[in-house]
């Protein structure tokens, strides 16, 4: 089960890699955030399969709180600019 | 046990391949709208399938209970962000793709 798990580990780091760049080079600014939104979620899942490809299941903690704060800071960042769009 | 190992890899191959598929469509579709509609619903499927890949690698012990959590909290607020970002990006002034035609074509008329 090891090698699947480090298969999956390097599928959802592509995933996010691919996310980043899409939120580096994006034309709106809502644009980015979807990229960024994305980048978090992945990395949720990442955290949840690299712990159990070391053996340490005890990383399912950390993943449940960057989730918590994924969200927040999403949302946080979505009233930040709900009106006061930059224009680019 | 290896008939679990079958079922758990094909799970977590195919939410790779689920979230491979929504990476592709942020950079493909032509409109913000369906790119929110491609990233929302890949990411939800994926967490469904990873998680329940794992889901069934643990006995039924605390992992167990944790990772039914990380799922509830994801099916919550994944679909609540994008809808967040759906609507502060129409208040923030973006149009659809047909919008968009509508407004070249007056402005041209």
């Amino acid at each position: 089960m090891t090698e699947i798990y480090a298969v999956i580990c390097i599928g959802i780091l592509v995933v996010m890699s691919v996310a980043l760049a899409r939120a580096y080079s994006a034309p709106t600014v809502y644009d980015r955030i979807l990229g960024v939104n994305m980048f978090g979620t992945k990395t949720v899942l990442f955290i949840a399969v690299g712990g159990f490809l070391m053996g340490r299941p005890d990383f399912l903690d950390i993943a449940i709180v960057y989730a918590l704060i994924n969200f927040i800071g999403m949302v946080a960042v979505l009233r930040f600019f709900e009106y006061t769009a930059p224009i680019e | 046990m290896f008939i679990l190992d079958i079922v758990s890899s094909v799970l977590l191959i195919a939410g790779v391949f689920f979230g491979l598929s929504g990476a592709i469509g942020l950079f493909k579709l032509p409109d913000f709208f369906t790119r929110v509609h491609a990233a929302s619903v890949t990411d939800s499927i994926a967490a469904i399938l990873i998680i329940f890949g794992l889901l069934l690698q643990t006995p039924f012990d605390l992992n167990t209970a944790k990772l039914l959590f990380i799922l509830t909290f994801l099916m919550i607020t994944s679909p609540t962000s994008s809808h967040a970002l759906a609507k502060s990006a129409r208040h923030g002034g973006l149009l659809t793709l047909s919008e968009e035609k509508e407004k070249q074509q007056e402005q041209t008329h």
